[in-house]
């Protein structure tokens, strides 16, 4: 225990991080330069690569009292949380200089939201895990309300508040209760709970409101509704934030809940998540036809794609978390790399997000409109882009657990899915353009290419991020 | 390491043309592509070298892993043995002296960098091919052939003929790879690997396996070896599936060098001897391999004899000699047939160069009727010529005499029913060969000129770019046979194949070919001699005969004029149909119920879509009533559940 207690250095990633963030907010505010923001972006971009590699290179041990676990598991999922932030710091280069709105806390919060998804994924007790949850939360309600005299920004981050903090209540309601059923918060200490004796009615209530608590944050139906509004309301770097980070991070937090502390409920809590899986899936889907704002479709488009992701965890076993881990890989890119395209969307100076507004890119953009192609063939699943491979490893597992219902409902749904990707295509490439866009940044550029360049070769490359996941996964599990 | 070096090269050559080949220029795209050729050749070389001369250990190369799924697992990696290195440096130097002979060629073209893009790149796929360690990665590679050369055949896409035959090519060869596809399925269920050394190690485990299949027992190596040999028919065009490899000439002539020499049509004999740890024990399917190579070496070499246009001629002799290649493997003499595939390189990459030479030299004209006379003009391309078919034609001490010899042998020395018929058939096609190549250099560069003035007062020898190659090549042509005899088939074969070949237990044929009779090792040189001097009778001393001949068997003419009808016989067959299924299934399949029930179930998912829509109405009440709806349907599911 002693051992334990005095094993600080696990979480040398997560203090140097927060110290970055401090030492970044005096730069801002001391030096009153007009380009603080870009020099304060660059230092935040310079501490997500030094945590990359302490994150990487910090000894894996449980410690804190139980409260804190660094294992590969937590990498894994901690470097990918790096890449999507610095994906989105680097988008809003641009954007918050064009808008007005590039002031140096936006980088700065960007880091306090991923500290705080840095805890959430390694921490192995309620406690820890809350606290994660509620710094990175927070972060993002002020950067959702970042551009302050938007109206349509102001409302996106009251509106997450509320739900947000509607969440947060259910998510601690279900702690207190399993607390107060189980008589633990650590995460081993349940697990040896629920391993010796059958779990009392509270706890596994308990549970259904911290699977709800978290399905908000991954916005998987039917706690979704928020998802549309704020994603079109918020800046979008933001979006592209909110699209990518969080929704890793609070999928880690989901599979390693559910595998360490309830992984003895499986039978219990696993229709939940087959059913959220479904419905998430139907939803995004459906709910995506229609849409001409690309904001709102790519809302849509998250909801599908966690619906998907909850698929590999629903299965509860090691090749199902493996299939999440190698589909949160492939999807963050071409996530990222849609938001990229979304910045370039502007006319004589004016941002413009209407899909129609697309169209004509083909000849217009021919290079940007072969990226905004790859991208959308790899969140539809077409091989051999990244997505495919993403969605092979997850209904692989959910086959390989003879969960035959929650595939055939998967592939359907990916299949109703292409239907808006390539709708956004056929205007790309078949309709008459209204009007070029205004030159890309080079940031919006860099952004786009680099998801270009790893939808495309990932298949390639698979098998060393599948066998790291595979790791990652084993950690849970072995 | 050089070997990857090798490798690599092409493939950069033919990104930096392809994707700034607009940026850089024509002149920067041939000086990248073809420096990195020279380098790839190099390499490929040294490596050869290494193997043959020095002593270095074979093995393989990894690059990185690839696929795991299940238990399939590929790593990509070169293999890097006698096979795989005599193959690489053929085609890297071959390859080279085309791309350099490309540059004087295609110097009017308009698409330059695109030309030498696909070029590397189709030299690239080759090398992929050949160096594979699994049959994945060589199925990819004869994919990317397949690709490349669709593309260089429709290079000229303007025209209809090109895109054709570019088509045809690429159909074609489908049909051949679907079996190799399903060939290979199969050794993954029987070997659980398809690892060429995981394979080729657990031969001895699997003897025994059988398929039932139509009611009867088939061993599995015989069902295995069959489909494997399909696959290879398709892409060395042997017969039945030959049809598209004379139409392949539509493209630039370089790229028909390419395809006829090193690159393409070779896979399917290299697929030979790479396998012949399995074809060894699969004794029916390489009687079908004996029987097939046999018919088309002599089934094409008719037609060649009266053909008109140079191009064809000599594609036709292509098709003749990959018959030779594979009748060698079939009697189980792979080192034969590897060493028909190098000599055969040289010199048919010579007569295509030539050719193409004589068509630059002629302003576009590839008819040898409107020929005749060059000799004068352009006396080096009728010597290189002139050289090429003495070596086709396997006169002594040329680079054909001794492979082709070596394969007419060992065809005898079979001493079965098929090796004898393929002894036979070998024999009269050498024959004609013989005369088919002289009825070209008589008709395109001696007697009187056919063409108009117009033309004669234009012919002029081709520039030093691609005359250069040309005499490396006639250098090959000459030499290579000679050098390289004791090495490939001689007494050192042994020692230099090393465990690249396999020859099954009872399999002596290449131990017997030394001890023939005098008569079998003269006939293939003596049956040449007398079809150099039929074509020199028709065509010289009685000018008259050969109309009369074609006037008075005028069916026999027509048959093989007309390529023995196989394209009509599948255009009746597969093609029309084809296309009157497509028609029906288009007009009463697809267009009312294909398109009926998806338009239907479409209508339905957008209703859906817009009563789900209609539910985000933007307030936050409702969002959080909805939040809390959800939930108590999730705990109620869950006790209910429960």
């Amino acid at each position: 225990m002693v051992g334990q207690l005095m094993n600080w250095q696990i979480a040398l990633p997560e203090i140097v991080l927060a110290g970055c963030g401090l030492l970044v907010l005096m730069v801002g505010v001391l030096i009153k330069k007009q380009n603080s923001a870009q020099l304060c972006s660059m230092l935040v971009l310079a501490s997500f690569l030094v945590a990359a590699l302490l994150s990487l290179s910090a000894p894996q041990d449980v410690g804190y009292n139980g409260l804190f676990t660094l294992d590969r598991f937590a990498v894994f999922v901690k470097i990918l949380v790096l890449i999507a932030a610095s994906l989105a710091v680097v988008l809003s280069l641009d954007y918050n200089t064009h808008h007005g709105i590039a002031r140096f806390e936006f980088p700065v919060l960007i880091l306090l939201s991923t500290v705080g998804m840095m805890v959430m994924v390694s921490a192995t007790n309620m406690m820890s895990l809350y606290l994660g949850v509620e710094l990175s939360s927070l972060a993002i309600y002020v950067l959702a309300a970042f551009a302050r005299n938007d109206v349509r920004s102001s409302e996106a981050g009251l509106k997450y508040f509320v739900l947000g903090a509607l969440a947060s209540g259910l998510l601690l309601y279900g702690m207190s209760l399993v607390y107060g059923f189980a008589g633990s918060l650590d995460f081993a200490s349940l697990r040896a709970v629920f391993t010796t004796e059958t779990a009392q009615l509270g706890a596994v209530v308990g549970v259904v409101f911290i699977v709800a608590g978290l399905a908000f944050k991954i916005s998987a139906a039917p706690f979704h509704m928020w998802t549309p509004d704020v994603y079109e309301g918020a800046p979008v770097p933001v979006t592209g934030f909110m699209a990518t980070a969080p929704k890793v991070a609070a999928l880690a937090v989901f599979v390693r809940i559910l595998s360490m502390p309830f992984g003895h409920l499986l039978p219990q809590w696993q229709q939940l998540i087959v059913l959220l899986s479904i419905v998430s899936m139907v939803w995004g889907s459906l709910a995506a036809i229609g849409q001409w704002n690309i904001k709102r479709l790519m809302a849509y488009s998250s909801i599908g794609h966690m619906g998907y992701a909850l698929v590999g965890v629903a299965t509860g076993t090691e090749a199902g978390v493996r299939g999440v881990l190698v589909y949160l890989a492939s999807y963050i890119f071409a996530s990222a790399g849609v938001f990229a395209c979304i910045i370039a969307m502007r006319k004589k100076g004016h941002a413009v997000e209407r899909i129609a507004d697309l169209k004509g890119l083909g000849k217009t953009d021919p290079m940007l409109a072969f990226l905004l192609m790859f991208f959308m063939f790899s969140l539809a699943g077409v091989p051999p882009f990244a997505g495919f491979i993403g969605k092979l490893y997850v209904f692989l597992a959910a086959v390989q657990a003879g969960m035959w219902t929650l595939a055939i409902i998967g592939v359907l749904t990916s299949v109703i899915s292409t239907f808006y990707y390539l709708w956004v295509l056929k205007q790309v490439y078949f309709d008459q353009s209204e009007g070029a866009f205004d030159g890309r940044a080079p940031s919006v550029s860099f952004v786009a290419g680099l998801g270009g360049l790893v939808t495309l070769s990932f298949f390639v490359f698979a098998s060393p991020v599948v066998n790291a996941a595979e790791a990652a996964a084993r950690a849970l599990f072995g | 390491m050089i070997y990857a070096v090798a490798v690599f090269a092409p493939l950069l050559g033919s990104v930096i043309a392809g994707f700034l080949g607009r940026v850089i220029g024509d002149r920067a795209s041939q000086i990248v592509t073809v420096s990195l050729m020279v380098l790839a050749a190099i390499c490929g070389d040294v490596s050869f070298a290494s193997v043959a001369w020095g002593n270095a250990h074979t093995g393989v190369v990894p690059v990185f892993d690839w696929i795991s799924v299940g238990d399939l697992h590929i790593a990509w990696a070169l293999r890097f043995d006698t096979l795989s290195v005599v193959m690489v440096a053929m085609v890297t130097t071959i390859s080279t002296l085309i791309h350099l002979y490309s540059v004087g060629y295609m110097s009017h073209d308009s698409s330059i960098p695109r030309f030498f893009s696909y070029l590397s790149f189709f030299t690239f796929a080759m090398l992929m091919l050949v160096t594979a360690n699994n049959l994945a990665q060589l199925f990819f590679g004869w994919e990317g052939v397949g690709v490349a050369s669709y593309l260089l055949i429709g290079f000229w896409y303007q025209k209809p003929s090109a895109c054709a035959a570019a088509i045809k090519a690429f159909v074609v060869n489908r049909v051949g790879d679907l079996f190799f596809a399903v060939g290979i399925a199969l050794m993954f269920f029987l070997f659980k690997s398809i690892e060429f050394d995981n394979v080729f190690g657990n031969i001895q485990a699997h003897m025994n396996a059988t398929y039932h299949i139509f009611g009867q027992d088939f061993r599995s190596y015989e069902v295995i070896g069959t489909l494997l040999f399909l696959g290879a028919m398709g892409k060395s065009a042997q017969i039945f599936l030959h049809t598209w490899l004379p139409d392949a000439m539509e493209g630039p002539t370089p790229v028909s060098a390419l395809i006829h020499a090193a690159t393409m049509v070779t896979a399917g004999v290299f697929l030979m001897s790479r396998m012949s740890p399995l074809m060894e024990f699969a004794p029916h399917a390489l009687q079908l391999v004996t029987f097939i190579g046999a018919t088309t070496a002599l089934f094409a070499a008719t037609i060649g004899c009266v053909q008109n246009d140079i191009k064809r001629i000599i594609a036709y002799s292509t098709c003749s000699q990959l018959g030779y290649m594979f009748l060698a493997a079939g009697v189980g003499a792979y080192q034969a047939s590897m060493f028909h595939l190098i000599t055969h390189a040289f010199f048919k990459a010579l007569l295509f160069l030539g050719a193409g030479s004589v068509i630059h030299a002629m302003s576009d004209e590839q008819d040898i009727r409107k020929m005749g006379g060059l000799f004068k003009k352009i006396p080096f391309t009728g010597t290189v010529m002139w050289i090429g078919s003495l070596a086709l034609a396997g006169i002594p001490f040329f680079a054909g005499y001794y492979s082709k010899d070596a394969i007419l042998e060992a065809a005898y020395a079979a001493h079965t029913g098929l090796g004898t018929y393929g002894f036979v058939c070998g024999v009269v096609a050498a024959f004609l060969t013989a005369f088919y190549s002289w009825r070209l250099l008589i008709l395109t560069f001696h007697g009187t000129p056919r063409a108009d003035k117009h033309t004669m007062d234009h012919v002029h020898e081709s520039p030093f770019v691609m005359t250069f190659p040309l005499g490396v090549l006639a250098t090959g042509a000459v030499l290579v046979g000679l050098l390289f005899h004791t090495m490939f088939i001689g007494d050192a074969r042994d020692a230099f194949w090393g465990a690249a070949i396999f020859n099954g237990p009872t399999n002596h044929i290449m131990a017997t070919l030394e001890d023939r009779s005098m008569i079998i090792g003269l006939l293939p040189t003596l049956v040449g001699v007398a079809g150099i001097f039929l074509a020199y009778v028709m065509y010289v001393l009685v000018p008259g005969m050969p109309r009369a001949l074609a006037t008075t068997f005028r069916p026999i003419y027509l048959f093989l004029l007309n390529k023995w009808y196989f394209d009509e016989l599948y255009n009746a067959i597969f093609v029309k149909p084809a296309f009157a299924i497509g028609r029906f299934l288009w007009k009463t399949g697809d267009a009312t119920i294909v398109d009926g029930v998806p338009n239907g179930l479409a209508s339905l998912t957008s209703y859906g879509s817009s009563r789900l829509v209609k539910l985000q109405t933007g307030s936050l009440a409702t969002y959080a009533f909805t939040m809390l709806i959800g939930l108590v349907a999730l705990i109620s599911i869950f006790l209910w559940v429960r």
